[in-house]
């Protein structure tokens, strides 16, 4: 069980809004999030990752405290076994796809696993510069699921996916993440792709 | 004709650099981070190389390395070092003379890559250091050689501050900048000349280096 109860300030063209979230997620659940652009999706999942830190409030996973204002606990994100898939990759661009995978883990046969579900077996020598947009997408999916991550954080992930990939690859994470037990958030302007995988929501206004 | 005093310039640009590049880097990698009054000021300290004549610079470097008073006198009598008219206090000097090049484009260049590469790396576990030198370090490469070049290249052509701080010592404090300088005094142009175009040489194949290297890296498929 996760729960996040906090507010941070956000920075607007029309001076100033407060995001205040309050919400449980059951553990292996996946939550689909959406609503307007600047409304703090990105930064929530920021919060959960420990990348941007609240004014106010808590975020515990089970009974570990990861942040809580009043208590000065602040788990820095090395410590809070996120999976973060970025909306623009931030994928390394020194680093083929494999070395990418190498440098997240060690577990040879999970790298094995990832290159073939993100179909990316082939182009292991590749460097970003060298991928699709879609391969692109889907070696930061595979890097954020290389820690075997507790809670996984997805923003806009199958954006650069065509519609064939993203069915396959959607049925493919969703086996994967429920093996692992893994709490999904998944930011998405798009929310019906979800549909059949998410079994929650979170509208941001 | 002597060429102590172009090993010499090229032993002082070496340590230099190698020191720069040990102190430096990590140097520009805190001042990459945030922003606050006491970086500032820090950052304002070792841009003042770049716009005091090498003369201020070296006329209080002089000052306080004296043996005769102040930290000067204190490391002669407690180590027994002395920096003054010495090679190592032309190291000493160069380091501080070639500090902003060093840390400037090594700087500008972490500031540059987009902050998520970063935070990628930490929620995968990896630790600050770890980061800075897998992830940061290698995605500035061309501006790490620029920056060591430059460093190499400036130290090359010191003159005002070397001068003050080591004099005009063959062997030990003689550089090619100073050898041009006392050649010319004597009316030996033809000296001057040979030092001259030696450090044109020099200078000029470095510059060449790095284009070609930074080319060659911007094309490169997988390497």
């Amino acid at each position: 069980m996760i729960h996040i109860a906090v507010e941070k300030k956000l920075k607007a063209y029309h001076g100033q809004q407060v995001l205040r979230v309050n919400r449980q997620f059951a553990a292996g659940s996946t939550t689909k999030i959406y609503g307007p652009s600047g409304s703090g999706k990105t930064t929530f999942l920021k919060i959960i990752a420990g990348l941007v830190t609240p004014e106010k409030g808590m975020v515990k996973v089970d009974a570990v405290s990861w942040f809580n204002a009043d208590a000065r606990i602040n788990l820095p994100p090395q410590k809070r076994n996120t999976g973060f898939v970025f909306q623009q990759y931030a994928l390394f661009p020194n680093m083929t796809v494999r070395q990418h995978l190498e440098y997240a883990t060690t577990d040879e046969a999970w790298i094995k696993r990832l290159l073939l579900l993100g179909k990316l077996d082939t182009l292991q020598e590749h460097k970003p510069d060298y991928l699709s947009g879609g391969q692109q997408q889907r070696l930061a999916i595979l890097r954020a699921l290389a820690t075997k991550p507790q809670i996984f954080l997805m923003d806009e992930p199958f954006s650069a996916l065509d519609a064939k990939m993203k069915t396959e690859l959607i049925a493919e994470l969703q086996i994967l993440l429920k093996e692992l037990g893994t709490t999904t958030l998944i930011v998405s302007h798009n929310p019906q792709e979800l549909d059949g995988w998410a079994d929650g929501e979170l509208v941001f206004e | 004709m002597d060429l102590s005093p172009i090993w010499l310039t090229l032993k002082l640009a070496g340590i230099t650099t190698l020191i720069l590049l040990l102190v430096g880097l990590p140097f520009a990698w805190w001042l990459s981070r945030g922003r606050s009054l006491f970086k500032i000021i820090i950052e304002a300290i070792i841009t003042m190389p770049l716009v005091l004549p090498p003369s201020v610079l070296g006329f209080y470097l002089l000052l306080a390395f004296s043996p005769q008073h102040g930290m000067g006198k204190w490391l002669q009598d407690v180590f027994n070092v002395q920096f003054v008219f010495s090679f190592r206090g032309l190291v000493l000097a160069s380091v501080i003379y070639s500090i902003p090049f060093m840390v400037g484009p090594v700087k500008s260049a972490l500031q540059q890559l987009p902050s998520a590469l970063a935070e990628a790396s930490y929620t995968l576990g990896k630790s600050e250091w770890q980061t800075f030198r897998y992830v940061l370090l290698p995605n500035i490469k061309p501006s790490l050689l620029t920056a060591a070049v430059l460093t190499f290249a400036h130290t090359l052509g010191e003159f005002g501050v070397v001068l003050m701080i080591g004099g005009n010592i063959p062997g030990v404090t003689r550089v090619a900048s100073i050898a041009v300088y006392d050649a010319v005094e004597q009316r030996d142009y033809g000296m001057a000349n040979n030092y001259s175009l030696i450090l044109f040489a020099i200078t000029f194949v470095l510059v060449i280096g790095v284009f070609v290297f930074n080319k060659y890296q911007a094309k490169s498929p997988l390497i």
